[in-house]
């Protein structure tokens, strides 16, 4: 049903802990609208600046927007501090494991569906390199309902990029995929370039994915960032309206 | 675009960070997103101390162009500075 003024809104917004990746106990923000639900559930995977104040207010949208939305801090492990000398010390480390990764998220959908006010629908979505670690998760583990990547750098890999830490091209994975997946990308980026984004296609295509991608001229990297000069309103505005359109198609 | 593209390497002296003077003993010098310069990517380097915790950190993000003028600067100044003192130790 639509947005009324005369309506009641609550949330609640706070910090939890869920079991990740080898029984850690990870930190993550939560947020979700008050009352019983049924609610649906995403995990916002953070882009590399980290666990920031951006991301925060994100999972906030979601949660106006109905969703149960936990961002779970990938950095937790490396120590604690103000959001960027944490992510600087992991960007300093040349970032995180990716099988590290996957298994917080999985954590944090468990989390999720756990809760007694959870629909049991989970999506997971993430920016940069959350979007290429909600692509990871989405072919890696089960149990994902809708994924979205924004401009998910590193999905298409050459063999000398790989490293320990990211030791396979998400890409190679897409036959495991099964959750319908939203791709948004600016059509100015480098990484993910459009010949990238048009070879992540052609794979989905002749894997017979169910995806759509919406690619936008006038945008590079990262424009959805209203606080950086990248920030492009009528793409992001348009690229929103396409996010809940398909949030709303897969899990409500 | 995450680059991933870092340098470190291990440093002494030390750095003035939000607690005041702490030892330095590296720095990492990347090519990545910056957290506040206005570009996409920056010439971020951080002055750390790893093992006191992330906050032991003096940082600066930088434009490809000024990083390349800051080499510079930093070659000239040791270059000059070097020079005093030899024509000082000569008397």
């Amino acid at each position: 049903m639509p947005y009324s003024t005369d309506q009641y809104e609550g949330l609640m917004a706070e910090t939890v802990r869920f079991t990740g990746h080898q029984g850690d106990a990870v930190h993550g923000y939560l947020a979700r609208p008050l009352g019983a639900g049924p609610a649906p559930g995403i995990v916002l995977i953070h882009h590399a600046p980290g666990w920031d104040t951006w991301y925060k207010e994100l999972t906030l949208k979601f949660a106006r927007r109905g969703y149960a939305a936990i961002c779970p801090n990938l950095y937790d492990r490396v120590g604690h501090g103000a959001p960027q000398d944490v992510a600087a010390m992991v960007r300093n480390a040349g970032g995180v494991l990716d099988d590290q990764v996957v298994d917080d998220v999985a954590g944090a959908m468990q989390y999720l569906r756990d809760l007694p006010y959870s629909s049991g629908k989970i999506a997971v979505a993430g920016t940069c390199s959350g979007g290429r670690h909600a692509y990871l998760v989405a072919c890696r583990r089960t149990g994902v309902d809708a994924v979205i990547d924004f401009w998910g750098g590193g999905v298409v890999m050459r063999p000398e990029d790989l490293t320990e830490k990211r030791p396979v091209a998400p890409i190679q994975y897409t036959d495991a995929l099964t959750a319908p997946l939203l791709g948004i990308f600016g059509n100015d980026d480098r990484n993910p370039s459009p010949e990238q984004v048009d070879q992540h296609e052609a794979v989905l295509k002749a894997a017979g994915k169910d995806y759509e991608f919406h690619r936008y001229d006038g945008a590079g990297h990262g424009f959805f960032y209203h606080d950086r000069p990248a920030y492009r309103q009528e793409q992001a505005s348009d690229a929103w309206r396409k996010v809940w359109a398909f949030l709303d198609k897969h899990l409500v | 675009m995450c680059t991933y593209v870092v340098e470190k390497t291990p440093i002494a002296g030390c750095g003035s960070g939000a607690e005041g003077w702490f030892d330095l003993k590296e720095a990492n010098v990347s090519y990545d997103h910056p957290f506040n310069a206005p570009y996409e990517h920056a010439l971020n380097i951080d002055f750390t101390n790893e093992a006191e915790g992330p906050g032991a950190r003096v940082a600066v993000e930088l434009s490809a162009d000024s990083a390349r003028a800051l080499v510079a600067a930093i070659l000239e100044a040791l270059e000059r500075g070097e020079e005093a003192e030899r024509r000082e130790m000569a008397g």
